[in-house]
């Protein structure tokens, strides 16, 4: 199979003038857009090219970006933490496909608080970052928190720029207090009421380790790594969750991926007694009739790979795989990338 | 005749070559003024949609809401003019000691190792001076000096509302602060050659007069130099105007105007390095545009006004002669 593609490759080289790109074009896949997922993709992408030899070429300009840049066909995928309703997908002639979950996750710099004790609920995170709550010792989190020592203003930290974070975070946000959707909505970037902004997961990350009393939020793998205090959340059934691989799966198994077109669900406050109330899963989007359908065939190769073999790598980084239940029906979606004939393409 | 015809297909193969040069120099020069007319017309082009569906208002109006689609451009931009003011207001200053240290009152074996500092401050990548503003000024601002600055300047009627915000580091001022440490070498560093071009003999006249160094300065250095001085200025402002990446480290990113310096702020060059890579609506990218369009406008002014200036200066130097 790889050598037949050789052989093509230098056919194609020796036919066409412009010989390098097409031969580089067969063993290279190129895709653009959300930064959360960069670095398993880039992992993946490592991985891949050592056991097949071929690489994938993954550029994190964020996830508007990787939905202007699949519009436009620069790419062979884009890839978004924000899902493309269905009519939008059916405009452009796009197939959409999650590839990866993980959780945003709310971060306090306290020195009275170790991470996890604080607990809070979605309409008072709410009002934190609507500005109604200022100060640490508000009735509405000591309420929540009997046994902590807490005092001092609050310094909201959120995103500067737009980011699928961000939208995970206000649409969670928006889900559980009318007031925060009435005024303010959902989007990739919104207009804050309050707060400093910091550019990128890393630039929230700084802030609010420089801040004392502040609180952002970010991906779980910078909270993580950043070592930043989480605090608890009241989920909907109405439990205190932690931020924890476990609890992002049980948001992720409890979803209809099968009754939502284009597979877009969001999963920001799902059911279950251990769901994680900010999970969310990243998207990769392709043109459904391709320009160059052996590149896609490539993409869908890779990503294929990367379902079956690449969960290992997932959970070293912070990510949840996609459960095995939910593969089959992203293989099902693929089959809707045709070539101009109308053929599956994988 | 051999000799002469030889001579006769050298100098047009001169002739040709000067030919060449001329035309690909001119052709250097003329690629400059297209760029410059493609960069104003894509632009007007895309920032159209703003222009003419929001008109003069997007520059009066304080709302950017990316969800509900109303842009204006009022908070960026008032960011970036009181940013550039405090870069200069403090840097203007200091580089003129740097430089009148420099050329006038430096011992001679300080004056090149002093000089090259000067100048390796301007070679300093810009995002370095943003590291170094959220890493360590921002952190050690809020420590120590801004609580202070709060509670004594802050106090003071009136003006004191300048001196109010929250004391965590980050904000117009301190976008301010780092702007003004970039803009010094520049600054400095052409006043130190503009003043190093005075006449050394005009120079010892005045001393050979009895005048002070500063009267040196202040009466003849001055006066000598100003076009180069504006000049030099105008340079940082330029910079201050345009910079991106050190203001977006530290000033904050909040679309908010108000007058209190320590609160979180936004310039134009930040929104656009923040929003540009996710706005995939046409009306948020044409705002953005328009706000590199107000940048644009702007620079050209400060260019404009520099000019107009030099050219009032000099004519009132032939009124007083």
């Amino acid at each position: 199979m790889r050598f037949s593609h050789k052989i093509l490759g230098l056919a194609a080289a020796m036919a066409v003038s412009a010989s390098a790109s097409v031969a580089f074009a067969q063993t290279t896949i190129t895709g653009a857009g959300a930064t959360f997922p960069f670095p398993i993709y880039a992992k993946w992408a490592d991985e891949y090219k050592k056991a097949t030899g071929t690489a994938m070429n993954y550029q994190s300009i964020g996830s508007g970006g990787g939905i202007k840049q699949i519009q436009s066909k620069t790419v062979d995928f884009g890839a978004t933490d924000m899902p493309l309703a269905a009519a939008d997908l059916a405009k452009d002639g796009l197939v959409q496909f999650p590839a990866i979950i993980g959780g945003v996750v709310p971060v306090t710099n306290m020195d009275s608080v170790k991470p996890g004790e604080m607990k809070l609920t979605g309409p008072v995170l709410a009002d934190i970052f609507l500005g109604k709550i200022k100060t640490w010792n508000d009735k509405a989190i000591t309420d929540l928190n009997p046994g902590l020592k807490l005092e001092g203003p609050i310094t909201v930290v959120r995103r500067s720029d737009g980011s699928g974070t961000t939208f995970v975070f206000v649409d969670y946000l928006s889900k559980v207090s009318p007031e925060w959707k009435s005024k303010i909505g959902v989007g990739t970037a919104v207009a804050w009421p309050e707060g400093v902004g910091g550019k990128g997961n890393e630039g929230v990350a700084q802030y609010v380790q420089r801040i004392k009393g502040s609180i952002g939020y970010v991906e779980y793998a910078y909270a993580k790594k950043n070592k930043l205090d989480h605090i608890a959340l009241k989920n909907k059934d109405g439990q205190f969750v932690q931020p924890e691989e476990a609890t992002f799966a049980a948001a992720s198994a409890g979803a209809d991926w099968k009754g939502t077109p284009g597979m877009g669900v969001i999963l920001t406050d799902q059911v279950g007694a251990k769901s994680w109330p900010m999970t969310s899963a990243s998207f990769i989007l392709m043109q459904s009739k391709p320009a160059k359908p052996e590149a896609s065939r490539e993409v869908l190769k890779f990503f294929e790979w990367a379902l079956k073999n690449g969960s290992k790598s997932a959970v070293e980084l912070d990510y949840v795989p996609i459960p095995t239940a939910t593969v089959s029906l992203i293989q099902a979606e693929w089959k809707k990338v045709t070539d101009a004939s109308g053929k599956a393409v994988f | 005749m051999a000799r002469a015809n030889g001579s006769t297909s050298k100098a047009n193969s001169f002739a040709l070559q000067d030919k060449i040069f001329g035309y690909s120099t001119q052709f250097f020069a003329l690629l400059v003024l297209v760029t410059l007319v493609g960069i104003i017309a894509s632009l007007f082009m895309g920032s159209w949609q703003t222009l003419s569906e929001t008109g003069p208002k997007f520059f009066v109006t304080d709302t950017w809401d990316p969800v509900r689609k109303v842009f204006g451009g009022m908070a960026p931009l008032w960011g970036t003019i009181i940013t550039a003011t405090i870069a200069l207001v403090i840097g203007v200053p200091v580089s003129f000691g740097i430089a009148i240290f420099l050329t006038e009152m430096c011992p001679p074996a300080l004056k090149r190792p002093l000089g090259t500092a000067v100048e390796l401050l301007a070679a300093i990548p810009s995002i370095i001076y943003g590291m170094w503003g959220l890493f360590v000024f921002a952190p050690l601002f809020a420590e120590t000096l801004q609580p202070v600055m709060i509670n004594t300047l802050g106090k003071i009627p009136v003006i004191g509302v300048v001196f109010q915000g929250t004391p965590n580091g980050f904000g117009v001022f301190t976008a301010g602060v780092i702007l003004s440490v970039m803009v010094i070498p520049f600054i400095a560093s052409v006043m130190r050659d503009v003043f190093d071009t005075t006449p050394p003999i005009l120079k010892e006249s005045a001393y050979g007069l009895g005048a002070t160094t500063w009267e040196v300065v202040w009466n003849v250095v001055l006066p000598y130099t100003k076009a180069g001085v504006i000049g030099g200025i105008m340079l940082g402002l330029g910079r201050a105007l345009g910079e991106t990446m050190a203001v977006t480290f530290v000033i904050g990113n909040a679309y908010n105007i108000s007058p209190k310096l320590f609160e979180p702020g936004n310039s134009i060059a930040s929104s656009l390095a923040n929003e540009f890579n996710e706005a995939s609506d046409p009306a948020h990218l044409s705002a953005l545009i328009t706000l590199g369009l107000t940048l644009f406008v702007l620079s050209f002014c400060v260019l404009a006004a520099s000019r107009w200036m030099l050219s009032t200066l000099t004519k009132r130097e032939g009124k007083r002669t």
